[in-house]
């Protein structure tokens, strides 16, 4: 039985009160009651405060450079589909320096888990806008206010046909736990945009401004309709949604390549093939 | 015996398939060929040429002067008849020229006329093909072998129709140039001749040292090393990705390795300086990497088709921070498949990126070889692997030893965990600010690895005289025509080229003292197709040596062999 303290690592350096603590021990609880062992999964991560996530628990890690987390992902899914991997950003990282990764990340539909922390906020670099900031919103190197229409990731997955897209909530556990092990068991490119408080640089979406908005969708929502899932996805204000917008059942990329449908890259031998038949070739 | 034949046309019409087989027809009967390729950047329309270099002895350079000029439009006729030898011949089809020559060395050969009696005009390119055998007097029966390999799929039909294309375009030149005086000698070999370029060459090293991943995006001239690879992905089991761009695509490359791959990355010199974060990550987290640069004229887009040696000192310090890297440049075909070998071998072993330093010129070009040496691949697995890895209480992915070089472990191949973070980390890769941690982990990516990598770097080539009054040097792609204007050189002077193949680290003299080559040497050139003589700079900085002349060629196209030699001997001829 594989317990959440199999997870346990070093003690994060957050700050005290940061959403990301709840994201953190939820997603040791999710992997546990999913049974996967801490040998069993990869997580990928990039730069940011979400970034370091994988050093305060327990799993094979490739902490990267910041927005690369998708393509370092989707190279380790490609050398070994045995293995689960977990992408772990933050807005700014997955959003805008590694916005282009996103879009076709997606569109491969790599059987990839990325779990965005969304605070609508730098928070490594100390405030500056990050492009799901709220339009009109002032920080230090935005002294009239973010100019940029906010990102909204849902609609954006929507668009893209990501195969499986969800919002969580931090300050809401229980559901997220849920969606996170909706999202690992779901076969295809999962994304997971978490809401986040930041609490020493965004004094506007703290956790009475989500905790007034956010709530769960219900029962009534069809997420494999994809029309209604972008009306889903577009409802951003005074109600937020949360819980699984899209889904669809496309197949995953691992699965459209003849060459790993067997057996992982990493399964194969690595002694070469008969190099004089390939050099015969050339005859 | 040393003809160039030279096939002219626009881009579209197919002179690519008359010299990519007429090369193969040559090299299957055992004569030696170098080809190259002028192409514009376009795919239809403009001019391009294939140039086919043959003789019964090893060619390994381009020359001037054309013997066989095939002509498949007027322009061609026009750009290239001041190339043209004495005693050189230009065939053409008067009527898709619109107009006839009838001055000496003019021979028409009503390519698509005959192709449409034979079969369908579309076999023009096959009549142009035999028409070229008939002009040397050379045997069909490689061309109908070859025909018969090709278009077996397609049906006894469209082979029946291309071997009577082929015959009939044999026959008339027969009849036409009978007297053009071209006489192939007997084939210098008993056997077939490999016929290979760099870029397959690249791409076929990296198979036989089981590279299994390959993520690049599209950018010429790396493409063939991808297109090549892809076409062997399905039965030698290698994923090649297409990446949305080369950032993607290198840190592609590194997810995979780290999941226990070997894999590689490739670009020309615009796409390189994209991936620059992900070599620098490549090194901090010590993830095996080889990446091949194909160099083409910069800067920016440059001249996207053609060649230039301009990227060595950029890739040799590519990436932020400090950090050792292995740069090699081969200088011919044989040379890209076995240092390919090695750049794989040396990233695994040593757990550092190794860059492969090419260039359009090498690419693009076909040389011909007895064969490859696969007795000299070097396969070693590396990596702490099954029992070994299960066995020993902790695993530290970053674990400082006596070398610098830690445990290279698979994810998921024991209940150990691999860690490695692009900050600096402690052994087990976790991230760590302190000044003691950084300055051991400084110390052990950089100042215990670099040792090491030397002591694995071939020192350069010394060919020609044993004790040169005259050296050239060069490094790269320029292997093959220096190597040729030091042959021509030799007769008058002491003369040897020195070519540099392994550039980083720089190579020590402990096995081969070639400074002292330079000392004792009266005059020193270094050949470069580059402005500024970056290698020159590179060898000043390294040993403090400086060369007497500099030889730059930067008009985007290769050194030839009346050009280099021709410009060498101005400088010889002065001692």
């Amino acid at each position: 039985m594989v317990t959440s303290r199999d997870f346990e690592g070093s003690t994060p350096a957050w700050c005290p009160g940061c959403g990301n603590f709840p994201i953190l021990k939820t997603l040791k609880e999710a992997l546990a009651e999913l049974d996967i062992e801490p040998h069993g999964i990869t997580v990928v991560s990039g730069i940011g405060q979400a970034a370091k996530l994988p050093h305060y628990m327990r799993c094979h890690t490739f902490n990267g450079l910041h927005g690369r987390t998708l393509p370092v992902a989707t190279g380790i899914r490609l050398a070994n589909h045995a293995m689960p991997v977990i992408a772990v950003a933050g807005d700014g990282d997955c959003y805008g320096e590694g916005g282009n990764h996103l879009i076709h990340a997606a569109r491969r539909n790599v059987n990839v888990k990325l779990f965005v922390h969304d605070n609508q906020v730098y928070g490594l670099t100390k405030g500056q806008a990050s492009p799901t900031t709220m339009e009109g919103v002032v920080t230090k190197t935005q002294p009239f206010g973010s100019l940029s229409e906010a990102l909204n990731p849902l609609a954006l997955a929507v668009a893209l046909d990501c195969s499986f897209a969800a919002r969580g909530y931090a300050g809401d556990t229980e559901h997220l736990r849920h969606l996170m092990k909706e999202a690992l068991l779901h076969k295809g490119f999962a994304l997971l945009d978490i809401l986040q408080p930041c609490v020493t640089f965004n004094r506007v979406n703290t956790y009475q401004w989500y905790g007034e908005r956010v709530y769960r969708v219900s029962g009534g929502h069809d997420p494999t309709d994809r029309i209604e899932a972008f009306r889903k996805a577009l409802e951003w204000g005074d109600r937020i949604p949360t819980g699984i917008i899209y889904r669809n059942d496309r197949p995953t990329l691992e699965e459209r390549i003849p060459v790993i449908k067997d057996v992982p890259l990493v399964d194969r031998p690595q002694a070469p093939v008969d190099p004089d038949r390939l050099i015969q070739g050339f005859y | 015996m040393d003809y160039t034949i030279r096939i002219g046309g626009e881009a579209g019409q197919g002179l690519q398939t008359i010299g990519g087989v007429l090369a193969r027809v040559f090299s299957r009967s055992g004569l030696h060929v170098f080809t190259t390729q002028d192409y514009m950047s376009r795919i239809r329309g403009g001019h391009n040429f294939y140039q086919i270099r043959l003789s019964d002895r090893p060619v390994s350079c381009p020359r001037e002067k054309v013997d066989i000029l095939v002509a498949l439009d007027l322009n061609t006729v026009e750009t290239h008849r001041r190339a043209l030898s004495d005693g050189g011949v230009i065939i053409y089809d008067a009527s898709s020229a619109g107009r006839t020559f009838d001055t000496p060395g003019f021979v028409n050969i009503p390519f698509e006329s005959i192709a449409e009696g034979a079969g369908g005009r579309i076999m023009a390119n096959t009549v142009a093909t035999g028409a070229v055998l008939g002009m040397l007097g050379m045997d069909l029966g490689v061309l109908e072998e070859l025909i018969r390999e090709r278009f077996g799929k397609k049906g006894e039909d469209v082979t029946a129709g291309n071997i009577n294309a082929a015959r009939a375009g044999y026959e008339t030149a027969l009849r036409a140039c009978g007297a053009c005086g071209f006489k192939v000698s007997g084939p210098a070999e008993e056997r077939p001749l490999m016929l290979i370029n760099g870029n397959d060459a690249v791409g076929l090293g990296a198979l036989v040292s089981g590279c299994r991943f390959y993520a690049a995006y599209p950018m010429t001239p790396s493409t063939g090393i991808m297109v090549f690879l892809a076409s062997r992905a399905r039965e030698y089991g290698i994923v090649v990705e297409q990446a949305e761009d080369e950032v993607a695509a290198i840190n592609m490359a590194l997810g995979a390795s780290f999941a226990g791959v070997r894999a590689m990355t490739g670009s020309s010199g615009g796409g390189f300086a994209l991936m620059v974060e992900g070599l620098s990550l490549a090194a901090m987290t010590e993830t095996p990497l080889v990446i091949a640069e194909v160099q083409r004229p910069g800067p920016a887009t440059g001249l996207p088709t053609r060649t230039e040696q301009s990227d060595l000192l950029f890739v040799l310090h590519a990436g932020h921070g400090e950090f050792a890297r292995v740069v090699l440049a081969p200088g011919t075909p044989e040379q890209a498949f076995h240092l390919t070998n090695k750049a794989f071998d040396l990233a695994e072993k040593y757990q550092v990126p190794v860059l492969i330093l090419s260039d359009q010129h090498l690419a693009d070009s076909e040389w011909t070889f007895s064969g490859l040496d696969s007795g000299r691949l070097r396969n070693r697995d590396y990596r702490l692997r099954g029992e070994a890895l299960r066995g020993i209480a902790a695993y530290r992915r970053h674990r400082l030893t006596d070398d610098g070089v830690s445990p290279l472990a698979v994810p998921g191949e024991s209940s150990h965990l691999v860690v490695t973070d692009s900050d600096e980390h402690d052994e087990e890769g976790h991230l760590i600010e302190d000044a003691a941690t950084r300055v051991r982990m400084v110390q052990k990516r950089l100042h215990r690895k670099l040792p090491l990598l030397r002591r694995e770097i071939d020192p350069p080539v010394l060919y020609g005289d044993e004790r040169p009054d005259v050296v050239i040097a060069g490094w790269g792609s320029t292997y093959g025509v220096i190597r040729e204007a030091v042959d021509l050189l030799s007769r008058r002077h002491a003369v040897a080229m020195l070519h540099f193949s392994e550039l980083c680290p720089f190579p020590s003299t402990d096995r081969f003292d070639y400074l002292g080559i330079l000392d004792g040497a009266r005059l020193t050139v270094c050949v470069e197709n580059n402005a500024t003589g970056q290698f020159a700079r590179l060898m000043r900085a390294e040993t403090g040596r400086g060369f007497d002349v500099l030889v730059n060629r930067y008009d985007g196209r290769p050194f030839t062999l009346e050009g280099l030699a021709g410009e060498l001997d101005g400088h010889v001829s002065r001692l």
